[in-house]
Order: C-alpha cells, then sequence, then structure tokens
C-alpha cells in the first residue's frame, strides 16, 4: 500500500481535500453499490457503503420509506454520509446521519472486519461517525429509513425583510416543520442585512395530494441533469452578478404562502438538476465555508453578514439553519445553534484573510467548523473546536497506530 | 498540505542561516506556516535564525546539514519528511568564494564549486526524490544573475550557478509531469551576509524583496523567477553583447 497510506472516497462530494490522498492510495468504494437487504415491513436498509442515497432513496420510496437524514445533494454515498455524519434541514428534529445507523461493517487497518454498534463498540462507532474516513473503511451500514404517505413535501415559503425576522421566523417554525432552511442574501446591507426566503416543509399526506395524484403517491422519477459545459469564465461569479442573482431570487419568492407541492428534488436537491454546477465558478475553483454557533452567539451570524456584505464577496448560496441537539460522533459538526453555510470562488482577493478573521470569532464564540467543508482552517483551533478530538486521536492510535488510514485532510490539519 | 488558498504549512531550508532563505520563512510563517526545519551548519546565526522563527509562532526545528557532505544529505533530508509532508524545500546554500584567492588557490575553487554545484546536485536529488515520493512540493533552487553569463571579476562563482541553473531547469523539466514544481531563483546583487563589505551593484535589492518574488512563483508555479524582474531584459542584453565589447566592460 505503501507509506503514504489509504483513504476511502464516496462520491466526492465533499468540498476540500477528505477524500483525498497525494502520493497514497485512494479507494473508490462506488463500486460496493448493493443494496444487500431491505425490508418493507420496518424501513430497515443493509447497504454496502457505496451505495448512493440517490439509490436508497428510489427504492426506499417505492415501499413508503426516505431516508432519515439528507444533504443538499443525493449524490453521496452512505459511507460518506456517515463518514462526514450529514445533516439536513431536518436536524433540530432527526439529528445528524449517523443516528440513524444501527450497525456498520467496518475494515481496520489490521486487515479485520468488525460489525460495530453504539451498543458494542461505542468509541469505535463514534470515532467512525463523523470520522472522515480515518478510522477504517466501511464496507456496510444498516440505516433506520422513516416512513413517508408520499413523495412530495407540503411547503411554506416565507419572503422576510432582514435578519432578525428570518430568525424569528425560524425558531417558531421549527416546531411546527419537521424541515427548515433559509436562504439569505449576502450582499445586503444596512436595514436588508440578511434579508431571506424561510422554506419549511413536512412530506405531504395522502389527502393533502390532488386527486390525480392519490393514484401514485410514492412515484419518484427525478429527471436527467442537465451537465453544465465548461466554459465558464473564470469570474463570471462576481459582486456584481451575484447581486443581480439574489435580487432577482429574493423577488421571485412569494411573500407568504403555504401547501405548495414540490418534489423531493426540488425542496432537497435543487443543484442535483444541474450535473458539473461547480464548473460556474471557473477553474479557479470555490469553496465552501460552513460554521455553527450557540443560539446566545446569533450575533455572530450578524457580523458575519456584515463583514461579507460590507466587503462585498459575493456567496452565490448562502444558507442558514439551525441545529438541534448535538451530535454524537467525536467530530461531528453540528451541535444546537445556528449554522450559516457560504460558498465562494477562491480567487476572490483578500479571502483567505477575511475567512480567518472569521474563523477568529466563531471560535470566540465557542463555535466550529464543518469538516466535511473545510480546506483552509488553522489546526491550531480544531481541539478548541471539537473538544473530543482527543478522544477521537486516542482512538485512532489504537485501531491504526502506524496510521495507514490517511487524507490529505488529515495531513492538513494534523487529525 | 497546502490548503485551498495554495498556502503552503510546512518548509524545509537547505542552508538554514541564509538571509534570503529567512527573508522567505517569516513572510510563510506570517501566512499559513507552522512547521520550519533549519538544515544548515550548526552555528550562533542558525539557532538565532530558530528563535526568531519561534518568536513568530512556528514550530522549528533545527538539523545538522553541510553541504559539502553529500554522501550524508539522504539520511539528513529524509529524516526530515519522516516527521510530516514538507510543502517546501528552499535550497539556500552557497558560498561567493574570493575570486582572485581562489584563482591562485584552485582547492579553494574546487570548493566553491563543491558547495554550490555538487553539493546542491546532491541534495536537489534527495529532496525531489522524497518530494516524489510524498506526492506533491515545490522544490526553490537559489540560481543567480552571475550564472547567466560568466564575468572574469567572478566566474568562479558565476560557473558553479550556471551550472546549477541548468541542472535545475533540466529536474524542473523531468518532475513537471508528476506535479512537482522546481522554481529557479535568480537575484542580482542582494544586501545580505554574502555581500556584506562588498559596493552595492546597480539595481540592488534585499532580502524581503527577493522573497516576495520568490513566494509569487511558488504561487504561480513560474519555472524561473528573476529578482527584481527587470533584471530579465538587462541580463539579456549583457548575455548577447558581442565579446569584444563585454570584455572591456568594468564587469
Ligand atoms: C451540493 C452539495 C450540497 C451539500 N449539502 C450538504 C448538507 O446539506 N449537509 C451536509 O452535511 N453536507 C452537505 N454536503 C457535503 C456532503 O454531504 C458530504 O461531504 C458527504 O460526506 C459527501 O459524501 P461522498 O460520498 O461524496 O463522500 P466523499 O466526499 O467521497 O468523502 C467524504 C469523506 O467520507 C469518507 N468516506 C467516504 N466513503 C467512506 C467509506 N466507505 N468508509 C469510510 N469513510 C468513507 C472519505 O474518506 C472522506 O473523508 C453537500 C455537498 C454538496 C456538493
Ligand atoms: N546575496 C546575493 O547577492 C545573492 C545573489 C544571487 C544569489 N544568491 C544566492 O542565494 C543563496 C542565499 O544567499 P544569501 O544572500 O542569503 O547569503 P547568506 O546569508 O550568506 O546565506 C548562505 C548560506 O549558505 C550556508 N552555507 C555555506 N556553505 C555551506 C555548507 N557547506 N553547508 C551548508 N550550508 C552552507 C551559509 O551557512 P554558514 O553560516 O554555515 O556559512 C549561509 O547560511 C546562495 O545560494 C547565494 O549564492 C545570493
Amino acid at each position: 500500500m505503501g507509506s503514504r497510506g489509504v483513504i476511502p472516497r464516496g462520491l466526492g462530494r465533499s468540498y476540500g481535500d477528505p477524500a483525498q490522498n497525494c502520493g497514497g492510495t485512494v479507494l473508490d468504494t462506488t463500486g460496493l453499490n448493493h443494496i444487500v437487504e431491505f425490508d418493507a415491513e420496518s424501513g430497515l436498509a443493509v447497504c454496502e457503503a457505496g451505495v448512493s442515497l440517490d439509490q436508497l432513496i428510489s427504492r426506499g420510496l417505492s415501499a413508503g420509506w426516505f431516508v432519515p437524514v439528507t444533504p443538499g445533494t443525493r449524490q453521496v454515498t452512505v459511507g460518506g454520509a456517515i463518514a462526514a455524519d450529514v445533516h439536513g434541514k431536518n436536524h433540530h428534529e432527526l439529528g445528524s446521519f449517523g443516528r440513524h445507523v444501527k450497525a456498520l461493517r467496518l475494515l481496520t487497518a489490521d486487515g479485520t472486519v468488525r460489525d460495530v454498534t453504539p451498543r458494542t463498540e461505542p468509541e469505535l462507532f463514534w470515532a467512525t461517525v463523523g470520522g472522515m474516513g480515518l478510522t477504517g473503511m466501511i464496507l456496510s451500514a444498516t440505516v433506520q429509513l422513516i416512513p413517508v404517505e408520499s413523495s412530495l413535501v407540503s411547503v411554506r415559503t416565507d419572503r422576510t425583510p432582514d435578519l432578525d425576522t428570518c430568525m424569528e421566523l425560524m425558531a417558531d417554525l421549527d416546531a411546527e416543520y419537521p424541515y427548515t432552511v433559509a436562504w439569505l442574501d449576502c450582499l445586503a446591507r444596512g436595514r436588508n442585512l440578511g434579508r431571506s426566503v424561510v422554506t419549511c416543509g413536512s412530506f405531504a399526506s395522502v389527502e393533502e395530494l390532488p386527486e390525480r395524484k392519490r393514484q401514485a403517491p410514492l412515484q419518484f422519477s427525478p429527471g436527467k441533469p442537465i451537465t453544465a459545459p465548461d466554459v465558464f469564465p473564470r469570474q463570471l461569479l462576481n459582486t456584481a452578478t451575484v447581486k443581480v442573482f439574489n435580487e432577482f431570487w429574493y423577488r421571485k419568492a412569494p411573500l407568504h404562502k403555504t401547501g405548495q407541492l414540490q418534489s423531493i428534488s426540488t425542496f432537497f436537491h435543487p443543484l442535483d438538476a444541474l450535473a458539473e454546477w461547480n464548473r460556474v465558478y471557473g477553474h479557479t475553483g470555490m469553496l465552501q465555508y460552513q460554521f455553527v454557533v450557540p443560539f446566545e452567539q446569533a450575533d455572530v451570524v450578524r457580523r458575519v453578514l456584515q463583514r461579507i456584505s460590507s466587503a462585498g464577496v459575493p456567496s452565490f448560496l448562502t444558507v442558514l439553519k439551525r441545529f438541534g441537539a448535538e451530535s454524537q460522533g467525536y467530530l461531528s459538526f453540528p451541535k444546537p445553534g445556528w449554522t450559516l453555510a457560504m460558498d465562494f470562488p477562491t480567487w476572490i482577493p483578500g479571502l483567505s484573510r477575511l475567512l480567518d478573521e472569521l474563523d477568529e470569532q466563531v471560535l470566540a464564540a465557542d463555535g466550529r467548523l464543518y469538516l466535511a467543508k473545510d480546506s483552509r482552517m488553522r489546526p491550531e483551533h480544531l481541539s478548541a473546536m471539537y473538544p473530543r478530538l482527543d478522544r477521537f486521536r486516542a482512538l485512532r492510535a489504537e485501531v491504526d497506530p502506524e496510521g495507514v488510514f490517511m487524507s490529505d485532510q488529515a495531513r492538513r490539519l494534523a487529525l | 498540505m497546502k490548503n485551498a488558498f495554495d498556502q503552503p504549512q510546512s518548509l524545509l531550508i537547505l542552508g538554514g542561516a541564509s538571509d534570503i532563505a529567512l527573508a522567505v520563512a517569516r513572510r510563510m510563517v506570517a501566512e499559513r506556516t507552522r512547521r520550519v526545519v533549519l538544515a544548515g551548519r550548526p552555528s550562533p546565526a542558525l539557532s538565532a535564525a530558530a528563535k526568531d522563527l519561534r518568536a513568530q509562532g512556528a514550530e522549528v526545528e533545527e538539523i545538522a546539514f553541510d553541504a559539502l557532505r553529500p554522501e550524508t544529505h539522504e539520511q539528513v533530508i529524509d529524516a526530515a519528511f519522516e516527521l510530516g509532508d514538507i510543502d517546501v524545500v528552499l535550497m539556500a546554500f552557497g558560498v561567493l568564494g574570493d575570486q582572485e584567492n581562489d584563482e591562485r588557490v584552485p582547492m579553494e575553487a574546487v570548493r566553491v564549486a563543491q558547495v554550490n554545484y555538487v553539493g546542491a546536485v546532491s541534495a536537489a536529488l534527495v529532496s525531489s526524490n522524497a518530494l516524489r515520493r510524498q506526492g506533491h512540493g515545490h522544490l526553490v533552487v537559489l540560481s543567480s544573475v552571475a550564472g547567466e553569463r560568466a564575468r572574469k571579476a567572478n566566474f568562479i562563482y558565476g560557473s558553479t550557478k550556471a551550472g546549477l541553473d541548468a541542472f535545475a531547469q533540466g529536474l524542473g523539466d523531468k518532475l513537471a509531469n508528476e506535479d512537482i514544481h522546481v522554481l529557479v531563483v535568480r537575484p542580482g546583487f542582494v544586501q545580505t551576509k554574502m555581500t556584506a563589505g562588498m559596493a552595492k551593484a546597480p539595481m540592488a535589492t534585499t532580502a524581503d524583496a527577493v522573497a516576495a518574488d520568490i513566494l509569487q512563483g511558488i504561487a504561480k508555479r513560474s519555472a524561473v523567477v528573476w529578482s527584481p524582474s527587470k533584471l530579465r531584459p538587462v541580463m539579456s542584453v549583457i548575455r548577447h553583447l558581442p565579446r569584444p565589447v563585454f570584455r572591456r566592460l568594468p564587469l
């Protein structure tokens, strides 16, 4: 295997370098793509690690089951969803992905295959959930799906004029809706700071469907994605174009509307409609910045938005969510509070320093950054953000003393 | 490992007490670099350099390295890589020699060649092999404008740099498709220990200005940088001067 070690890779949808291993070996897991067992009665699925959530959703829906947690794209693997302990718009209700994993089969550095459950080997289990592939390779997992009556989501949309209104509304709607999220205009300033479009939803019951849909309420047929051509100029996404887009997006949203039925794709995975969407950033690429701060530190969200909007740094997609109880993985990201995700084209001058500045604020507020999206943080900040890092390291030293499982991210951050 | 902004996190300097190299290290530590390995002949200057960088917040290791002992290079350099990835290797050792004296005492001239060329060939190959195993990284080689056209006032030094320059360019071409970047740096007259007490030449520059050019060369993955950049057209003219004219110049 060589001295540079190995790292498993799913569909490569993490934003930075966690599924890369310069000079070493990367194990493509997408060949492990069988749903080994699916119990239509209990909604329990045993799947190989390379099964995509897209696959699992298609299979589950036919029997009235949906994945318990889905990120903003279906094109992730079960292995990747566990290793990053991904969250969705329903974190306040159902937590992150790892909570719904009943067991996993793990290939560890010594070559043994272990069946790990949260009961039998809690330490190894919770180090692997959120462990970014560094405890071993997940071969398969047993996941509990959730029951749904239809494949359509009943959506409520509200346009809010500023950040306070947005946050208040989201806090109120959490109790009513399992899924909530807000899209923010990152360039709005002054009294418009943080103006947003809040969307919430819950799966529609059969009664809520129009007559013609009641025949096949669980139908799921996402269209084929269109592929973005590789022709976008380097600085297409700049302050001016993002401003225009944001204005349009904000104005297009209804002031208040309820009961609108949306497909799973439209509601959960809008970007999946455009394959290779990252190409719109041009060849210099983009990066994501996502942090969480405790609810009582909500002001950090405001200060960050002020900093971004006054610097005029265009984030194409700025998304605000609320997290519920802290996830159990040692390196899991979610903990109670506000989480803000932004994406930036990397060519923006001064972006590196600006993000360093934001890091300090997040750190001072007892917040943390999301490893699945980080590609630039300072390693020295990690232990303050992840208080269980020592336990993670100790466990890793035990199951993989030679550091066989190794990624560029692990090197960069000394995980 | 470099991050999404291509900022290096670790640096190995061969010739650890070089003024130019330290200027580079200071700038890098001010950005993202945390680990600096100073490889050089143990001396108060080397320890002072380490102290200076530690005060800036870096983790600094000092290791003994002598360009004149190529048989030890593998062991020394590999040890630095052993403890973690090295994003940038900076080869900064070199001696100017004393042209008039060295013409009279050929063994002294040989020493200059052994440090600047032989030692550099060895250290560059050992470093590039380590970078290849690691799969990424930059190797920065300090050449000199003196190698562009040997002058009668310092052709011993100039010829060692000419040899090194050609070697490093070839190495860079060889490694280009392995994603290892070799940067050849051609400074003019830089005010450092090496030139202390000498009359300032035209277009003289500072170690910090050279450092800035080096960092830009790393970021852009350039094959060659001149420092200052205006030396490039100047040297091009000098290079093409007819020999009778060149001989008469007081260079
Ligand atoms: C458009 C978009 C929207 C997104 N939205 C969200 C969101 O809303 N919420 C959220 O939480 N995330 C989100 N993400 C991030 C994404 O969900 C995670 O990065 C996820 O881990 C990607 O899964 P993957 O299969 O592509 O894994 P990869 O990117 O290939 O790998 C991610 C990590 O998982 C490890 N890994 C993969 N397979 C295995 C295995 N079999 N065994 C052990 N380790 C393994 C890898 O080593 C690596 O450390 C989004 C990403 C995109 C591109
Ligand atoms: N200054 C200029 O004008 C100029 C111009 C063009 C190119 N350069 C080149 O730039 C590089 C750096 O020069 P500088 O200006 O920074 O000068 P410097 O401060 O004198 O640095 C040169 C370093 O080389 C080290 N060295 C000499 N012999 C060595 C050996 N046998 N083994 C290990 N290290 C040895 C010296 O260390 P000790 O303390 O052990 O002697 C010294 O630290 C050199 O290659 C030089 O040729 C300089």
